[in-house]
């Protein structure tokens, strides 16, 4: 097979052709400043946006003046997470998140460690799910923020929203939650599932790289939230800096068709995972899924191979593209730290493999991976000592 | 990772695969690392009556850097005494498959596996001498 398949859709995904076309005409013709209120080439500019904010906000039931427009969920996390903090460090200074976020979450909060803020990380089960009796408990009165993922971008474990909001409600914390991996993908509603703040990209759902949001509520209760750029006080002087229209269209424009299509496309892409985890784990011992069985994105399948190294067997396999939470790279030697915080051993770690799957993949490309990682799982392991010792029903007893 | 065409060699075509029987009175067997850190190596050598190493075997769980290392490190020691095959230094492996700073520690563990296999067979032998 000559082509590369692309099974890394949580890192990225390809821009689809569709929202490409409806870009380009920003690019050219249409390439105003949605600032300039003086002049046609604003006011198509203007228009353009408007129309993507509305887009935005329909796939998380929010109403357009609720977005706020970003570089992408990294931007959005930073604004959150220092926006609160600064906004309501009278009130408080506890923020809760947990121990499986994103690093665009806990590089923040170790950030504002050293700004004087106490952040509470919170455990996860070994599904990856937070501790909801553990969360409620400890928010106090000085919590000014809970922060937790919408989906993890490792596993794909979708968390209790719904319930983590009506906590936070009743307990009178806002709730930010970073949906980058779920926005377009499962059914999300700010309203229903009480949430106070919600990040998202464009790039994990076939949009551009470089642009996202973040939705802030306006009402019952409004949250107020302290800009981390100015200049000019674009999107109602939350982020300043001249919009990103082509971006911010073929936001829209991703977000309109995720959401459209999301019904049909996460039975497909689940149907798709299925059978590579099954396959997969019907044709080779020691196979074993990280994350929840069931509670967990539609396009991700976590699986550790045991015996055989995850960064050996990516470069077995480098025709398809996967990622590892293995760190033989990392100057650490730690593997991955949210498969790390489910009470994964690291033995099992290092042989993770993330498989996640996106809208141009293919049945026969998922038959072709099948082929290729039972190939070479079985080539690796005739080199593994380990699985030489677990055949021989020996410990490992290395010297030192 | 980006890796080099020596390294991909090695990864694809490891030389010296398999083991030799531990109890073997001219086997030493060396083996390093640990699975929570991602690696372990296996390296295993046979002597003629001259201690000279005739042959060599090995195995690797880790990345493809600690194959390529363990597999180089197998060729390498193929021939030479005990004395000689002591010399060889992590860093010679290292630059010979050109492993970037990350990966030097692939070649740590090969060397310290030549080291221990070494140590093993003579630990064997100056107990067949008590005997
Ligand atoms: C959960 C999560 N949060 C944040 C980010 C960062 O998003 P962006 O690349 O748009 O800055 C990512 C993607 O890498 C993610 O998966």
């Amino acid at each position: 097979m000559e082509k590369m398949i692309y099974l890394d859709n949580n890192a990225t995904t390809p821009i689809d052709p569709r929202v490409l076309e409806a870009m380009l005409p920003y690019f050219r013709d249409k390439f105003g400043n949605a600032a300039s209120i003086h002049h046609k080439f604003g006011w198509d500019a203007a228009d353009a946006v408007k129309q993507a904010r509305q887009q935005v906000a329909n796939v998380i039931g929010a109403a357009p003046e609720e977005i706020i427009f970003t570089s992408g969920a990294t931007e959005s996390d930073n604004l959150a997470l220092k926006g609160i903090a600064s906004m309501y460090a009278d009130k408080g200074r506890h923020i809760i998140t947990c121990k499986t976020e994103h690093k665009a979450i806990l590089d923040v909060c170790k950030w504002l460690e050293t700004k004087g803020y106490e952040i509470t990380y919170l455990p996860v089960d070994k599904y990856g799910i937070v501790d909801i009796d553990l969360l409620a408990e400890s928010i106090r009165k000085d919590t000014i923020l809970v922060s937790i993922m919408a989906a993890n971008n490792e596993t794909g474990t979708i968390a209790p929203i719904e319930t983590i909001g009506a906590i936070c409600k009743a307990k009178g914390a806002f709730f930010h939650t970073d949906a980058t991996q779920a926005f377009g993908k499962i059914p999300l509603d700010v309203e229903k599932m009480g949430i106070d703040l919600l990040s998202l990209s464009a790039h994990k759902i076939y949009g551009p790289k470089g642009v996202g949001a973040l939705y802030v509520r306006r009402k019952n209760p409004q949250v107020r939230c302290e800009p981390i750029i100015h200049g000019g006080g674009h999107e109602r002087g939350i982020r300043s800096g001249t919009l990103n229209v082509p971006g911010i269209v073929g936001l829209g424009q991703a977000a309109d068709i995720a959401v459209r299509e999301m019904a049909n496309e996460s039975q497909r892409l689940q149907k798709l995972r299925d059978k590579l985890y099954n396959e997969l784990s019907d044709r080779l011992e020691g196979v074993t899924l990280n994350g929840h069985p069931n509670q967990r994105l539609a396009n991700t399948a976590n699986i550790s191979f045991a015996w055989v190294e995850g960064e050996a067997l990516m470069l077995g396999i480098n025709e398809i593209a996967v990622s590892s939470g293995s760190a033989c790279t990392s100057a650490s030697l730690e593997p991955s730290h949210v498969l790390r915080a489910m009470g994964v051993l690291d033995v099992l770690a290092h042989n993770s493999i993330r498989f996640s799957l996106g809208r141009f993949n293919t049945e026969q490309e998922i038959d072709y991976t099948i082929k290729r990682v039972v190939e070479e799982v079985n080539r690796l392991r005739e080199l593994s000592p380990l699985y030489e010792m677990a055949k021989q029903g020996k410990e490992l007893r290395i010297a030192d | 990772m980006r890796y080099n065409e020596k390294v991909l060699e090695h990864y694809r075509n490891p030389k010296n695969v398999g083991s030799f029987d531990e109890q073997a009175e001219n086997v030493g067997t060396g083996i390093v690392g640990a699975p929570e850190c991602g690696d372990v190596m296996k390296l295993q050598i046979q002597v003629n009556e001259n201690n000279h190493i005739v042959d060599a075997r090995f195995k690797a769980y880790g990345c493809g850097s600690a194959i390529a290392s363990s597999s180089l490190a197998t060729e390498w020691i193929k021939g030479k005494t005990l004395d000689e095959a002591k010399q060889i230094k992590n860093t010679d492996i290292a630059s010979e498959l050109a492993l970037p700073p990350v990966k030097m520690h692939c070649s740590v563990l090969a060397e310290n596996a030549i080291k221990k296999a070494i140590e093993d067979l003579q630990r064997k032998k100056a107990k067949d001498n008590n005997k």
